[in-house]
C-alpha cells in the first residue's frame, strides 16, 4: 500500500507516498509552494488560498489535494504568482497591517509572504480598515484580531494539541474573525504555555505575547535576513521563530 | 433556563451533531440564543461556548440578542425590490415604529430582510414568523401591521389560501403554485409509488443501469450524471450510506422545489427511498430550508402516512431486509448550505461551511459515511424513470441533457411560475411562453450563471449550452443592469461563508468598485481591474458559491458592455475621477482642528 509513484511540478520530477498531499510531497522534495494557513502539526485546512497550484489545468490548494500519479503541477508560473499576489494583497487590505508599528514585522509571514511576491508599495485594493476592541484583558496575551488573517492556526492547535477549544471562527462572510471561548480572553483557561500561543502558530501579529515584545531587533529578525522558503517559516524543518 | 436548556438538549440525546436542532428549538422558545445559554447548551453537550457562538452567528435566523415575538423577514431580492420590495419593507418600518434591523421596545416585533425567500412569482413577498405573505400592496401591509399589532397570531394572518396542496390543513399558506406548463415527467398527473413498486422487484444494479440509461444529470444546477453518482455511492465498502434530499432552494429566482414539495413530496419521498433500496442505506434526511418551514408539517404527514403505508421504515412494502426512514432537518437561513458539502456540515450540526475536496461526499459525507446528495427535482425523476424507463426519459431533450426541466420564470412578464418543459428549448421560446416581450436581459440560472442579452436569446437552455438549476429572470429594457449587478454582489458578500479569502474578501472589493462604476467615477482601466479580480476570486476559491460569484460582473462586461461603457470616462487631466481632494482631507482637518493652507479656497476666512 504504501507505494511510492512519481509526479511533476513546474517541470521537476517529485517522488510522492500514496496519500500525500501535493504540499507534503513537495516539502520532502524540497520544492517550496507558499503557503500561510497551513503549517506543520496542523491539519491542512485550504482556507487562504495561498499554496494554489494548478493540477493538471484544475486550479487546487496543494495542502488539502492529494498527489495525482503522472499529474503535472503548476507553481511557480506568472499566472499562478498572479493569483498569489492578488491574495496576499487581499489579506493586507481586508485587516490593518502596519507593518512599521507592528511587534511582528520581520518574524510575520505575510510580511515575509508579500516581499517573496514583490509586494512593495500600495496596492490597487481599497483599505477595509477593521475597528476590532483590542482584547488585552489576559495577563500573559494580547489578542489583536485587527491583523488577523483567519488561519485558523490558533483554533486548530488549542483544539487539536492543547485539547482547549479556546478559539473558533465565529460570524460569517467578510465578518467572519475569530472569537474566544467567552467574554475575552481572560475568561478563557488560555495559557502562555500552550501551543497554540508559541509564536509559530500565529503568522502575524495577532496574538502578541506580552513581556516579549521586541525580544530580537528589527533587522535581526528570521524573515529580516532570510526570505521565507521551506525551513524559513513553517513548514519542514521549521525553524521559526 | 437551566432545566429548560437541558430538556431540549436531552430531546436531542445531547447529540453534539443535533446542534441545528437544539438552536433552532432554543431560538424559537426564546427568541434569542445569548451569551448565558450558549454556555448552557456547550456545557450539556461537552463543548465549548465559542463553538456554540460559532454556530449561532453563522445562520441568519440564529441571533444571540433576543428578537421579538413575531419577526418579519422582507425579501430584498431583485425581483422583490423591482416590484416595490423596498417600499414595503419602508410602510412594514412606518407601521411597526421600528427601522430594518431593530427590535420594538416591547419586545413585540422585529423587522429584517432577507435575501431569498422563494417567491419571485408573487413579489412581494415577506414571511412573518414562519408564514409566507405574497403579493404585498401598502394597503395589505397596513392591514397585516393593525392585525399584528391587535394581537392577531402570525398563523391567522392568511385569508385566502392558495392553489393545490397550499390549501391542505396542513399548510394553509397564501403562497400560489404557478403552474403555468405541465410537462409529461413530473407534473402531469403521476401514478404513486409506480416507481417504487418497479424498482423493488429488481437488483439494485439493473436500478443503477436503469439510471445510467436515462442520462438523468442532477438538477440542482451542477448537473452531474445521478446514475454514476450513486454507483460511486453503492461500490464503497461501507456500514452505513445516507440519502439526503437538498431542498435548501436558495439560488435567487429558484422556486421550482417548493413547488414539487408542496405536490410531489410523495414522488419525491419515492425517489429517495428508491435510492436508498438502490445503494443500501437505511437512513435519509431532507435538508428543508428555513424559508419553507410553513411546509414543514406536511411534508412529516407525508412520512408519518408512508410509514403507516409500509413504504418507510422496516421491511419496506414487506420486503424482508430493506429498512429505510427519513428525517427532517431544518435549515437556519444560509444560501451556502445549498452546496452539498455545507449542507452536510449543517446536518452535522456544524457551521455551514463547504468542505474538502477530495474526499467527496459519495466517499466519506454524512458523519463520515457515503453520503449521495440529491435535489428535489432530481429524485422526483428517479421515482418516475424507475416507472417509465431510462429509455422513455431519455427521449426528452437534448443528448447530454435528457429529460424535462422544471423552470422558475420571474421578473418581467405577465406569466411569471413554473413550467416543465423538455431541456434544450431556446430562450426565445421560453420568453414567448411567459409573454415577455420587452424582455432586454435574462438572468439564466440565478447570479451564479449567467445574464444574457437580446442576440442570444436563441440560446438554448440545456447542459450544452446554457446550463441551468431553473431559475430563470426577466429584465426589461427600463432596468438598469449594473442596479441587478450591485445587487448580486451584495447577495455574494452576504451569503459568502469567509472560510476562504478570494470570496470573503475579493467580492467585497468588487462590490466596491461596481458601486465606484456606477457613481460614474471610473475609468476604462476599472474594466481591467473588475476583469483581473473576478478572475482571481473564480479561480482561486474553494467552492461553487465562490468560484462563480464574479459572473454577474463578468458575464455583463462580456454581454452589455455598452452598460459599462456609457459610464467610464477618460480624464484629460491624469487625475482619477474617484479622488476627491476635499473628502480626503476632511478625517486630517478635523484632526487639526483647521483648515489646509493650501487646498481650502477660503483658508483666511477660518
Amino acid at each position: 500500500m504504501n507505494k511510492s509513484f512519481k509526479f511533476e511540478i513546474d517541470g521537476i520530477e517529485i517522488e510522492a507516498q500514496r496519500g500525500q498531499s501535493i504540499m507534503q510531497a513537495a516539502d520532502d522534495a524540497g520544492v517550496y509552494i507558499p503557503r500561510l494557513c497551513d503549517v506543520e502539526g496542523l491539519e491542512p485546512q485550504g482556507s487562504c488560498r495561498v499554496c494554489v497550484v494548478k493540477q493538471n489545468g484544475r486550479t487546487v490548494s496543494a495542502c488539502t489535494q492529494p498527489a495525482i500519479e503522472g499529474s503535472k503541477v503548476e507553481n511557480e508560473t506568472e499566472e499562478i504568482l498572479g493569483y498569489r499576489r492578488d491574495l496576499v494583497r487581499m489579506l493586507y487590505h481586508e485587516g490593518n497591517h502596519l507593518c512599521p508599528i507592528c511587534e511582528a514585522s520581520g518574524r510575520c509571514e505575510l510580511q515575509a509572504m508579500g516581499y517573496r511576491l514583490g509586494i512593495t508599495q500600495a496596492t490597487k485594493y481599497p483599505y477595509l480598515q477593521p475597528v476590532r476592541p483590542v482584547d488585552a484583558s489576559h495577563p500573559d496575551i494580547v489578542l489583536d484580531t485587527n491583523r488577523c488573517i483567519l488561519c485558523g492556526r490558533c483554533i486548530r492547535a488549542s483544539r487539536d494539541l492543547d485539547g482547549k477549544h479556546v478559539f473558533e471562527y465565529v460570524g460569517r462572510g467578510i465578518h467572519k474573525r475569530v472569537g474566544v471561548n467567552g467574554n475575552m480572553l481572560a475568561d478563557t483557561n488560555v495559557e502562555l504555555n500552550d501551543r497554540a500561543i508559541d509564536l509559530a502558530v500565529c503568522p502575524v501579529g495577532c496574538i502578541i505575547q506580552k513581556g516579549r515584545g521586541f525580544f530580537a531587533a528589527i533587522g535581526e529578525r528570521q524573515f529580516d535576513k532570510k526570505p521565507i522558503t521551506l525551513g524559513v517559516g513553517p513548514g519542514k524543518g521549521s525553524g521559526k521563530p | 433556563m437551566d432545566n429548560y436548556v437541558i430538556s431540549v438538549c436531552q430531546r436531542y440525546a445531547n447529540d453534539r451533531t443535533r446542534l441545528m436542532d437544539i438552536l433552532l428549538d432554543i431560538q424559537r422558545d426564546l427568541k434569542g440564543i445569548e451569551p448565558a445559554v450558549m454556555e448552557h447548551i456547550a456545557g450539556q453537550l461537552g463543548i465549548t461556548r465559542v463553538e456554540v457562538e460559532g454556530m449561532v452567528t453563522f445562520y441568519a435566523f440564529f441571533s444571540s440578542k433576543i428578537k421579538g415575538d413575531v419577526v418579519i423577514r422582507v425579501c430584498s431580492d431583485i425581483i422583490d425590490r423591482f416590484a416595490g420590495g423596498r417600499e414595503i419593507a419602508k410602510i412594514f418600518s412606518e407601521e411597526l415604529g421600528i427601522a430594518v434591523g431593530e427590535t420594538s421596545a416591547d419586545g413585540r416585533f422585529s423587522l429584517e430582510q432577507t435575501p431569498f425567500l422563494g417567491m419571485s412569482d408573487q413579489v412581494p413577498a415577506a414571511m412573518i414568523n414562519e408564514v409566507i405573505v405574497t403579493h404585498l400592496t401598502a394597503e395589505k401591509v397596513r392591514l397585516i401591521c393593525s392585525r399584528l399589532k391587535a394581537g392577531v397570531d402570525s398563523g391567522d394572518l392568511v385569508q385566502n389560501t392558495g392553489d393545490g396542496n397550499n390549501s391542505h390543513p396542513l399548510i394553509l399558506s397564501e403562497v400560489s403554485n404557478n403552474i403555468r406548463h405541465a410537462g409529461e415527467v413530473l407534473l402531469c398527473q403521476v401514478p404513486a409509488d409506480a416507481g417504487l413498486n418497479s424498482a423493488l422487484q429488481r437488483r439494485p444494479q439493473a436500478l443503477l443501469d436503469e439510471l445510467e440509461e436515462s442520462g438523468l444529470t442532477g438538477r440542482g444546477g451542477a448537473g452531474f450524471p445521478t446514475g454514476r453518482k450513486w454507483r460511486v455511492a453503492a461500490s464503497t465498502s461501507a456500514e452505513q450510506r445516507y440519502v439526503i434530499c437538498n431542498a435548501d432552494e436558495g439560488e435567487p429566482g429558484t422556486f421550482k422545489d417548493r413547488v414539487l414539495l408542496t405536490e410531489r413530496a410523495d414522488l419525491m419521498v419515492e425517489g429517495m427511498t428508491i435510492a436508498a433500496y438502490a445503494m443500501g442505506s437505511t437512513a435519509g434526511i431532507i435538508y428543508l430550508r428555513a424559508e419553507y418551514s410553513y411546509l414543514r408539517a406536511y411534508l412529516e404527514s407525508v412520512l408519518q402516512t408512508r410509514r403507516e403505508q409500509g413504504l418507510l421504515g422496516k421491511n419496506i412494502s414487506v420486503k424482508q431486509g430493506f429498512d429505510f426512514d427519513i428525517r427532517i432537518q431544518m435549515g437556519a437561513g444560509a444560501y451556502i448550505c445549498g452546496e452539498e458539502s455545507a449542507l452536510i456540515s449543517s446536518c452535522e450540526g456544524l457551521r455551514g461551511e463547504p468542505k474538502n475536496r477530495p474526499p467527496f461526499p459519495v466517499e466519506s459525507g454524512y458523519l463520515g459515511f457515503p453520503t449521495v446528495v440529491d435535489n428535489v427535482e432530481t429524485f422526483c425523476c428517479v421515482a418516475r424513470i424507475m416507472d417509465r424507463g431510462g429509455a422513455w426519459f431519455g427521449s426528452f431533450g437534448t443528448g447530454r441533457s435528457t429529460g424535462t426541466k422544471l423552470f422558475s420564470v420571474s421578473g418581467d412578464c405577465a406569466s411569471p411560475g413554473v413550467y416543465e418543459l423538455p431541456f434544450g428549448i431556446t430562450v426565445r421560446e421560453l420568453l414567448e411562453r411567459v409573454d415577455a416581450p420587452d424582455a432586454a436581459a435574462v438572468q439564466v440560472s440565478g447570479p451564479s450563471g449567467e445574464m444574457i442579452n437580446m442576440s442570444q436569446f436563441e440560446r438554448r437552455l440545456c447542459l450544452e449550452d446554457l446550463p441551468t438549476g431553473g431559475s430563470v429572470m426577466v429584465f426589461s429594457l427600463h432596468r438598469n443592469i449594473l442596479e441587478i449587478v450591485d445587487y448580486y454582489l451584495e447577495f455574494f458578500v452576504e451569503e459568502s461563508c469567509g472560510y476562504c479569502t478570494p470570496c470573503r474578501v475579493g467580492n467585497v472589493f468588487l462590490k466596491k468598485r461596481i458601486e465606484k462604476v456606477r457613481k460614474g467615477l471610473c475609468e476604462m482601466e476599472d474594466l481591467d481591474y473588475l476583469k483581473e479580480l473576478g478572475k482571481t476570486i473564480a479561480m482561486t476559491s474553494r467552492c461553487g458559491l465562490g468560484r462563480t460569484s464574479p459572473n454577474p460582473v463578468l458575464s455583463t462586461i462580456r454581454n452589455f458592455p455598452l452598460v459599462y461603457a456609457v459610464l467610464l470616462k477618460e480624464h484629460g487631466d491624469g487625475l482619477q475621477a474617484s479622488f476627491d481632494i476635499q473628502s480626503a482631507l476632511e478625517e486630517s482637518r478635523r484632526l487639526a482642528k483647521r483648515r489646509s493652507m493650501i487646498y481650502d479656497p477660503n483658508y483666511d476666512e477660518a
